[in-house]
């Protein structure tokens, strides 16, 4: 992290409460980067998160307007922040329990109405901080405290939810395209129209030790290995990156 | 063009993603386990840094810089 | 505190209006500048009252997904200096709880409105109830206190909205307005005044935004969103700074009484009631709302007949003018709470009249308390 974008962050947070190898670390890193690059006024950002270890990414680490909200429930109260003061860019950084299965919602009418709020998923298809419990993007087969034996049920596709659903500007990265995420988030920064992140940021000690993803580095290097760029055509056998 | 490659180590947690994506092999565990109980990351051979920012940027504490040596 | 007065935006006069839409004209005088809802009966007409208004007067007014997501866009709204305002009934009620407790840990200024029909669940959804009470001030979890009114008449429902969005803000606190459904679909004439008087939030001042100041039970300083205070907002247990202190005994501690006593300490200022004929009144009658305009017709009748009877006619709902059901009981021979309920009231009352007889007459069955039906029990005792 360069010195002089410490400034988006309340360094007397640090060191962070999140895990060794934590993605959402690599998000919440991205994404400050990004607010360097672009010089972002942090004085014009609001930042609203729900419950989970996605919704500690923003609060208390961001150096901004922050509003910890409640569990699955982020987005309607950024577009009550967003609807009486347009000016506020507010970007909504939380979990995919939060986001996509209690507040699953939510997401499809914010994308349906395209409200200008930038909604970005630290997706590490696990809740994470009640200690790892199935959620609407676990996987096929992935063992989790619910899913003992390995979950049955079909994952949402965000990308494809979010688009079914009218959003545009939907994005898939996951925790080893750090750079490629930084600059799409610069992209959607600078944008007051809807935009969704699917991030798979990993979660090394829920998901990761169950499944045998314990090493956070070798997390990240299946997450390179398993990634193909999008250019047309999806492959759902595999994690598509990039814009759709 | 040499870099410098600084470690917050008081906000390393040790996970070795750093290790792991570096090119150059700059990096190594420490040879002891700090008072919070962590053996952290260690740039031992700054000089075969190429300054790709791997490190940096997939660093989830935030903690790692890599800046040019003239800076 | 800064007081303003307002000019009206409908022009003064007399205006025969329904319950609803008088809501939702009290809340535009108010300067509600944010509306989020959700349609539902027999509110629905609050938000079609707000619609037309809004866009004439050029705020924001949204339809949001559910219920739940319409009390958390109100309370977003709040955090950008909106004055901000739902209205639901029941079934929507139930839903909000969460957030409502959310706006009061974070000390929100907002106000959402309950316009009760039967129930419980799905009930009787044009039929009238006062089912929703106990729900007003404990529905959501934990322990807490709440501000909530209850107008009698459609003209009340004007005016003490007005009030309600005062009370909110001078007080950081969310506010309920508990209307029957009686009132909320009835039509009665309104006296719209040339001006009125209306609250604002203090913005800047000593002090960190969740408590902190001295002394403990005075309400902190609402800055806004997008001014660099660069707020820590957050429904866990804070610190006056808005930090996250889950494992301190401490902060919860002085949280908790600092949210209790910023309200039960200024009571007199948030506390109303009307008393009628009770000055040597021997059967006290306790109401509330629709129920009370039956419980004063009971009265007059039965003053006409030599009966010494008087009504307490509580304004505000919550908190309770206790110190009052205590002084009547004091002097009187009997209570007699009158509610659309099995007892809400009366249960509350029970506590602070030290073993005098409390009788209730109770209906809830979706239809108006009648002034008959109470006579028969001032006249005639409990019935068995």
């Amino acid at each position: 992290m360069k010195q002089e974008y410490l400034k988006y962050i309340r360094e007397n947070v640090f060191p962070s409460t999140f895990c060794p190898g934590c993605g959402h670390g690599i998000l919440l890193n991205a994404f400050v980067s990004a607010l360097g690059e672009l010089d972002y006024d942090q004085d014009n950002l609001v930042l609203v998160s729900g419950i989970g270890c996605g919704g500690w990414i923003a609060s208390p680490h961001m150096n901004t307007d922050t509003l910890h909200t409640t569990h699955g429930r982020a987005i309607p109260f950024a577009i009550g922040v967003k609807m009486a003061n347009p000016k506020l860019k507010v970007v909504v950084i939380s979990g995919d329990g939060d986001l996509t299965t209690i507040g699953g919602n939510h997401l499809i009418h914010a994308a349906r109405r395209r409200i200008p709020i930038t909604v970005i998923c630290g997706n590490n298809n696990i809740y994470g901080m009640t200690g790892g419990q199935a959620s609407a993007t676990t996987p096929v087969g992935a063992r989790t405290m619910t899913t003992p034996l390995g979950n049955d049920y079909l994952p949402f596709d965000l990308v494809k939810l979010v688009k079914g659903a009218g959003g545009e500007h939907v994005y898939r990265f996951t925790a080893f395209h750090a750079m490629q995420m930084k600059k799409a988030f610069k992209e959607a920064l600078q944008r007051d129209e809807f935009a969704f992140f699917d991030i798979i940021t990993g979660c090394p000690v829920q998901y990761g030790r169950r499944n045998d993803l314990r090493d956070p580095a070798k997390m990240i290097q299946w997450m390179k290995e398993e990634s193909v760029l999008f250019n047309g055509e999806y492959h759902d056998d595999k994690i598509m990156v990039g814009k759709f | 063009m040499a870099y410098k490659v600084i470690i917050r180590e008081n906000w390393c947690k040790g996970c070795y993603i750093c290790i792991s994506l570096c090119p150059k092999n700059v990096f190594e565990k420490a040879g002891l386990i700090d008072d919070r109980g962590i053996i952290v990351s260690k740039a031992v051979r700054p000089e075969d840094c190429i300054g790709c920012q791997m490190c940096a940027d997939h660093c989830p504490d935030l903690a790692i810089t890599v800046e040019k040596e003239d800076e | 505190m800064p007081k303003e007065k307002v000019k009206t935006h409908l022009k003064p006069g007399k205006y025969f209006m329904q319950g609803d839409e008088a809501c939702a004209e009290g809340a535009v005088a108010a300067g509600c500048s944010f509306f989020a809802g959700y349609p539902i009966t027999p509110a629905s007409e609050i938000m079609e009252t707000i619609v037309k208004r809004f866009e004439e007067e050029k705020r924001v007014f949204i339809q949001m997904e559910d219920e739940i997501a319409s009390m958390g866009a109100i309370v977003g709204a709040a955090w950008t200096g909106a004055k901000s305002m739902t209205a639901t009934s029941g079934p929507g009620f139930s839903l909000k709880m969460e957030n409502l407790g959310y706006a009061i840990m974070t000390e929100t200024p907002c106000v959402v409105v309950d316009v009760q029909r039967v129930g419980p669940s799905t009930g009787q959804a044009t039929r009238t109830a006062q089912g929703d009470l106990m729900q007003a001030r404990w529905g959501t979890h934990g322990e807490h206190t709440i501000i909530a009114l209850s107008p009698w008449s459609v003209e009340e429902a004007f005016y003490e909205t007005i009030r309600a969005f005062n009370l909110a803000e001078q007080f950081r606190t969310p506010v309920i307005i508990l209307m029957e459904e009686a009132t909320g679909h009835l039509r009665e004439v309104v006296s719209v005044p040339e001006t009125v008087e209306v609250i604002n939030r203090v913005e800047e001042g000593e002090g960190s935004p969740f408590g902190g100041k001295e002394p403990l039970d005075a309400v902190p300083p609402m800055p806004r969103f997008g001014t660099g205070r660069r707020l820590l907002v957050t429904g866990s247990t804070h610190n006056p700074d808005g930090y996250r202190k889950t494992q301190d005994r401490l902060t919860q501690e002085n949280l908790l009484n600092h949210l209790r006593d910023k309200i039960e300490n200024h009571k007199k200022e948030i506390v109303e009631y009307e008393e009628y004929f009770t000055e040597d009144a021997d059967t006290v009658l306790i109401s509330f709302g629709f129920a009370a305009r039956a419980a004063l017709k009971a009265v007059k009748e039965a003053r006409k007949k030599g009966m010494k009877a008087g009504l307490l006619r509580l304004k505000t709902v919550w908190p309770m003018p206790t110190e009052r059901f205590a002084a009547l009981a004091a002097r009187a021979g009997r209570i007699i709470v009158p509610e659309m309920n099995y007892g809400q009231l009366r249960g509350e009352v029970e506590r602070f009249t030290a073993g005098k007889p409390v009788i209730g007459v109770n209906r809830a069955d979706g239809e108006v308390i009648t002034p008959e039906s109470i006579l028969k029990v001032m006249e005639e005792g409990e019935e068995k």
